[in-house]
């Protein structure tokens, strides 16, 4: 009698917000408002998606950027929409695929890392936060195999290695570090092939974000569903940097100054393709 | 087969009520004193690792005294309904009134429904723009409610800590005076024979946590909640 309610404060004593919700609120996690009979493969439902994602290191930390459109079909669904997040203090995570989803996602994630810091006191390694997020777009699939399917790209100051590294996933929620730089999204060819040429080691933050703005370009550029720069409403990638100090978004006057120097740049090059 | 004696309700509740108490009256005690600068909740706790103060939600924190499996296990229930109240609903929707009733809920059951009674008292602070917005509710081992303005203070020795803390407490306190306010409090009394006055407790005996009234004008952060350790809580005191 003893033993077993041991074991039932054991094995109910979790420090996961994830795995509390699936045992008391199953109905509250993205993954389980099934879409049970609505979408087949062969009509794949019409819901906006969020695009283009970059991320490289830099010396000292990581940058994530993300563009600023949402498309649905061939119509765009949000010119304003932000697909880059700060997920803890040491961390971000960008998103690409069914927008919804992938901002729910989002909001679990941040509430799963915040809710280890309190009920354990301390912050979860950056491996561990890789590892959770790629349960979480596991948790996804049966999901992502109906066409809702959702991408991060992960990024974090390692503290104890004092490094920043960046993850990659799969739908199935394989996880994968990448080195140097690594996109996702629909326009991440194109992005790709610009951080080829562009990257090179030991960027300052302020170089590493004119590279992003720059890769993002041509991603806009060649990929109808990634939004450039918007002169007119004035809108600009989002972007955030992480190192030993912490997370910070990139104020809009230096993404402003960035983004028009590309555009200037590309304007007096004045090349066709 | 041994026979049930009578015994009458009244009685019932009152061994349970002074078997709590008893629990309570040994363990040392915790302040929390809402001043200018935030709330501070200070506590006389020798283990830097086991808490007797936690963070809840973004401008919501936790301290108790008693015994340390009950009062955590309501610490973690705590960040569980939080959590998921934030995250189903929105962050701000989270209000420290509405844990303090589920808390005085939970220990009410316990108290009437459980084997023995928790042997803890909690407080829930939550700080406001202002001071006039700050809320601190105090919650007994039977699911009593109180709510409470300018200090709380639990434990062992409340009554003299309390008395001390009422005639040093003003609304215009900074954390550094509000901190050491508490720890002239909690400073034992001198023995009557003793010729000098009481010792304060030293810096490492003690475990302080400050809810920042402007955490995101000052520090850019959502979340008010900030635990102070022994370099920084020198640092506040010098």
């Amino acid at each position: 009698m003893q033993e077993s309610t041991a074991n039932k404060v054991a094995a109910n004593a979790t420090s996961s917000f994830t795995e509390h919700l699936q045992r008391d609120r199953p109905e509250l996690l993205p993954f389980n408002r099934s879409g049970q009979g609505g979408a087949t493969a062969a009509a794949p439902l019409q819901v906006p998606h969020a695009t283009t994602i970059v991320a490289m290191s830099y010396n000292g930390g990581v940058l994530m950027a993300g563009d600023r459109r949402a498309t649905m079909g061939n119509v765009i669904a949000s010119r304003h929409i932000e697909k880059v997040f700060p997920a803890d203090r040491y961390s971000v995570l960008g998103i690409a695929g069914t927008a919804g989803i992938a901002i729910d996602l989002t909001r679990l994630f941040q509430v799963e890392l915040e809710h280890y810091e309190k009920i354990e006191g301390t912050l979860l390694s950056l491996e561990g936060k890789a590892n959770r997020l790629g349960a979480m777009i596991r948790g996804n699939l049966p999901l992502a195999l109906q066409g809702l399917a959702v991408v991060p790209l992960f990024a974090g100051f390692d503290t104890s290695a004092g490094v920043g590294r960046l993850f990659s996933y799969d739908v199935t929620g394989g996880r994968y570090e990448e080195h140097e730089h690594h996109t996702v999204g629909s326009g991440s060819v194109f992005a790709r092939g610009a951080l080829k040429k562009l990257w090179r080691p030991n960027l300052s933050a302020e170089e590493a974000v004119a590279v992003a703005i720059e890769a993002l370009f041509d991603a806009a550029d060649d990929d109808s569903a990634t939004g450039g720069p918007d002169t007119v409403r004035r809108l600009w990638p989002v972007v955030y940097t992480v190192d030993n100090t912490g997370t910070r978004r990139v104020a809009e006057e230096q993404l402003a100054a960035a983004s028009l120097s590309v555009i200037e740049a590309r304007t007096i090059a004045g090349r066709e393709a | 087969m041994t026979q049930q004696f009578y015994v009458s309700p009244e009685q019932l509740m009152k061994d349970r009520a002074d078997f709590a108490r008893k629990g309570i009256a040994r363990g040392k005690s915790v302040v929390v004193i809402s001043c200018e600068d935030g709330i501070a909740l200070v506590a006389e706790n020798p283990s830097p690792s086991l808490h007797k103060i936690g963070e809840i939600y973004d401008k919501i924190a936790f301290a108790a005294v008693g015994k340390y499996n009950e009062f955590e296990s309501l610490r973690q229930a705590g960040v569980r309904y939080a959590d998921v109240r934030g995250y189903s609903y929105d962050r701000e929707d989270v209000t420290a009134r509405g844990l303090a009733s589920v808390y005085a809920q939970s220990l009410g059951a316990v108290f009437t429904a459980e084997q023995k009674p928790f042997e803890v008292e909690l407080a829930v602070a939550e700080v406001g723009a202002t001071q006039a917005e700050d809320h601190l509710y105090r919650l007994t081992f039977d699911g009593s409610i109180a709510d409470e303005h300018s200090f709380v203070v639990m434990g062992g020795q409340a009554d003299r800590v309390a008395s001390a803390i009422d005639q040093g407490w003003q609304a215009s306190l900074g954390f550094p005076d509000a901190v050491r306010l508490a720890l002239n409090g909690l400073a034992p009394a001198p023995a009557p024979e003793a010729e000098e006055t009481a010792k304060p407790v030293p810096a490492r005996a003690i475990e302080v946590a400050v809810l920042d009234r402007h955490s995101e004008e000052v520090r850019g952060a959502r979340r008010a909640f900030r635990r102070l350790n022994d370099a920084d809580i020198t640092a506040l005191l010098a």
